[in-house]
């Protein structure tokens, strides 16, 4: 029965399809599904419900998945390997394109390790610390949001995913008038944050913070009692605490399996110690435990916002350190941000010593001292973790993301194997695995 | 100059400056070894004297007790549970508030069993496996470093094992920490550091079959020159930069 459209070879399993797609009636004309039924499907890498260019390969007894496994690096670009081409303060750049949902967390995590390296932990001034948990919070709020929109939407509620994805687009708003780009912000820099918040975003953001509670309401209206929700997340893709922790999965999955840990509470950074917030959990570890604890997490992350705006103090947002500082003297310009004009003129007209410093401090960067450190931070998939090493130069020796997404994802055949296909895609969703953060 | 070319109807060409092929700082590629010199430059004329410069290498020493924090009771739980401590640990090191136990690399698993599992330990959570490359300053210069993590207790331990790239084997942990599977194939695929009982050590990150391990520091980045005004940039591996 070899068509065009499928070649067929005997192997020591049996006989063994290739379908490229064309007839699929040609393909199982000469099969007997209920005998000799384990098709292997490859669902991905290009499946709009694999979140990016994930790619599973199941295999199935008619709708059971009897095996699934992952299959990922197509997104692989290498961030890790070009850090150590570039000096200290460039690396901002690079790794905010990591999990393009979530940049402040990557760069915060980045920020927090080369500042252990320096030694400088405690020099990061309030405000500073403050306007890190604002960003981090909200960028917590818009990656949820991203999350139950998409997830809405492959689970067949379209409307959420609207939703979702507009008041994502309200929080991308605040974050252009704050950072000057909607993604890859290189925002929080070693040593600070690279711009303090303009007054403007603050009215911005009281009203987010008065829009958003109906909203959250409006889509718990939409889903919470709707019975095809219900039936495709409860009881579906569960995983224990156990299995949680020896896969190594952290975050809103763990917690939806009932164990409330989360690093901002046991492990606090940025000053989250003195924060009031609750930490959600749900005892069932099932996808509908893990949209609940996610629901329940943007609104202590609205309480998080309002407290952190409440403590905006006027100060620097930066270390008093000139050389870690750098780029410091900045202006908007007709052609966007750059050194300011009066900083050009004072080192082109007035001072050789501040050219030679200014050229320094551009071509060399500043050295850290060598060693090596581990900063874990919650990022809205878990826990976001960043080693970096130091050899004493101006550029990192090297640094390695231990990513959620990455780590979650070893956990997608636990959940599917022994389901349903249709469960694939709900466990796999529940899990928000991001493939920028997941490959680097 | 013009005479030798081809005519092109009288379409202007790009032609090479000149003075921008010559000295110019960017067409010194790195050279030296990391550690060694200034800018990493060699084989042009150092008037400056930066290029004999010897940045000291980075040794580890094991740092006196006590280490101060919880740091001190780990290592005597350690020692207490685990009879081989001092033939498993080569080195002790507390360093910006973390403990680090360099551990020969064959005794990594038994090493992780007794971490998960005492009870004055417990380190449930391995959070993260990765290698890093000490060319030139370890002989047995892939390090695989492994973050655990005790839930119970809120605290971290890093376990470090070298091996070197002639002989780059070690048992892996996937037994004790499942969640290590991935991490310790993605060392595999990025530093070439061989599990030794890992389930499936294939390539994760990188095509199945790509040749080379690409974290390595003599593997270079890669990438073209490009050409600006006139004048070829090479690529950021082989620009002359400060080391």
């Amino acid at each position: 029965m070899t068509s065009n459209y499928a070649s067929e070879r005997e192997t020591t399993e049996g006989r063994v399809f290739t379908v490229t797609g064309g007839d699929w009636d040609d393909v199982v004309s000469g099969v007997d599904p209920i005998n000799e039924g384990r098709i292997v499907v490859n669902m991905g890498p290009q499946h709009p419900s694999t979140h990016g260019v994930l790619r599973l390969v199941l295999e199935l007894e008619g709708e059971t998945v009897r095996e699934a496994r992952s299959v990922i690096g197509y997104l692989h670009t290498g961030i890790e390997k070009n850090l150590e081409y570039r000096n200290w303060v460039q690396g901002s750049t690079f790794v905010t394109r990591m999990d393009y949902l979530a940049p402040i967390f990557n760069e915060t995590a980045y920020s927090l390790a080369v500042e252990k390296l320096l030694g400088i932990t405690d020099e990061v001034t309030e405000r500073a610390n403050t306007i890190r948990v604002l960003m981090m919070e909200l960028n917590r709020i818009s990656s949820h949001l991203v999350w139950v929109a998409t997830t809405g939407m492959e689970l067949g509620a379209i409307s959420i995913m609207l939703y979702g994805f507009r008041e994502r687009e309200y929080i991308l708003e605040i974050f252009e008038l704050i950072t000057g780009l909607r993604m890859n912000h290189a925002y929080v820099r070693p040593g600070g944050v690279a711009q303090d918040v303009p007054d403007e975003a603050i009215v911005k953001i009281r009203e987010f913070l008065k829009m958003m509670p109906k909203r959250l309401k409006e889509y718990e209206d939409l889903l919470s009692g709707q019975p095809i929700w219900l039936e495709r997340t409860q009881n579906v893709a569960v995983l224990d605490v156990t299995g949680c922790v020896a896969l190594g999965v952290t975050g809103p999955v763990l917690r939806s399996a009932g164990l409330a840990w989360d690093l901002r509470k046991t492990m606090p950074y940025c000053g989250y110690e003195d924060y009031e917030f609750d930490v959600p959990t749900h005892p069932d570890g099932d996808v509908w435990g893990r949209y609940l604890v996610r629901m329940a997490e943007m609104r202590e992350s609205l309480k998080l916002v309002e407290q952190a705006l409440d403590r905006l103090k006027p100060g620097p947002v930066m270390v008093a350190d000139k050389k870690i500082a750098w780029p410091a003297q900045l202006a908007i310009g007709v052609d966007g941000m750059g050194n300011s004009l009066e900083h050009v003129a004072k080192i082109m007209g007035q001072s050789m010593e501040s050219l030679i410093h200014h050229f320094k401090l551009v071509t060399e960067g500043f050295r850290v001292p060598p060693g090596q450190v581990y900063v874990g931070i919650e990022s809205p998939r878990g826990e976001l973790g960043v080693h970096a090493v130091s050899d004493g130069g101006t550029r990192p020796y090297r640094v390695h993301y231990r990513e959620p997404s990455f780590v979650n994802l070893q956990a997608l055949p636990a959940m599917a194997e022994g389901g349903l296909i249709a469960d694939v895609i709900a466990g796999g969703a529940s899990l928000d695995p991001v493939m920028g953060g997941c490959d680097r | 100059m013009t005479d030798s070319k081809p005519s092109t109807g009288g379409v202007p060409v790009p032609v090479t400056p000149a003075g921008a092929t010559s000295g110019a700082p960017a067409e010194f590629p790195p050279a030296a070894p990391a550690g060694r010199g200034m800018f990493g430059n060699q084989g042009t004329g150092d008037v400056s004297g930066f290029g004999g410069l010897v940045r000291p290498q980075h040794t580890v020493e094991d740092s006196p007790r006590p280490y101060g924090g919880y740091f001190d009771e780990v290592r005597d739980a350690l020692e207490e549970a685990y009879p081989a401590f001092g033939e498993a640990v080569e080195h002790v090191v507390v360093d910006r508030g973390e403990l680090t136990l360099h551990i020969r690399p064959e005794r990594i698993a038994e090493v992780c069993q007794v971490m998960r599992d005492d009870p004055a330990l417990r380190f449930e959570l391995c959070s993260s496996v990765s290698g890093v490359d000490y060319l030139g300053a370890d002989v047995r210069r892939l390090h695989v470093v492994y973050q655990l993590t005790s839930m119970t207790y809120r605290r971290r331990v890093r376990l470090e094992a070298a091996v070197s790239v002639e002989e780059p084997h070690l048992p892996s942990v996937t037994a004790v920490y499942p969640t290590a599977d991935w991490q310790e194939r993605e060392t595999y695929d990025m530093f070439g550091v061989v599990f030794d009982g890992h389930p499936a050590l294939t390539r994760i990150l990188m095509p199945d079959d790509w040749e080379g391990h690409p974290q390595r520091k003599d593997y270079p980045l890669g990438g073209v020159p490009v050409e600006y005004k006139g004048a070829e940039i090479p690529p950021p591996d082989k620009r002359r930069s400060y080391q």
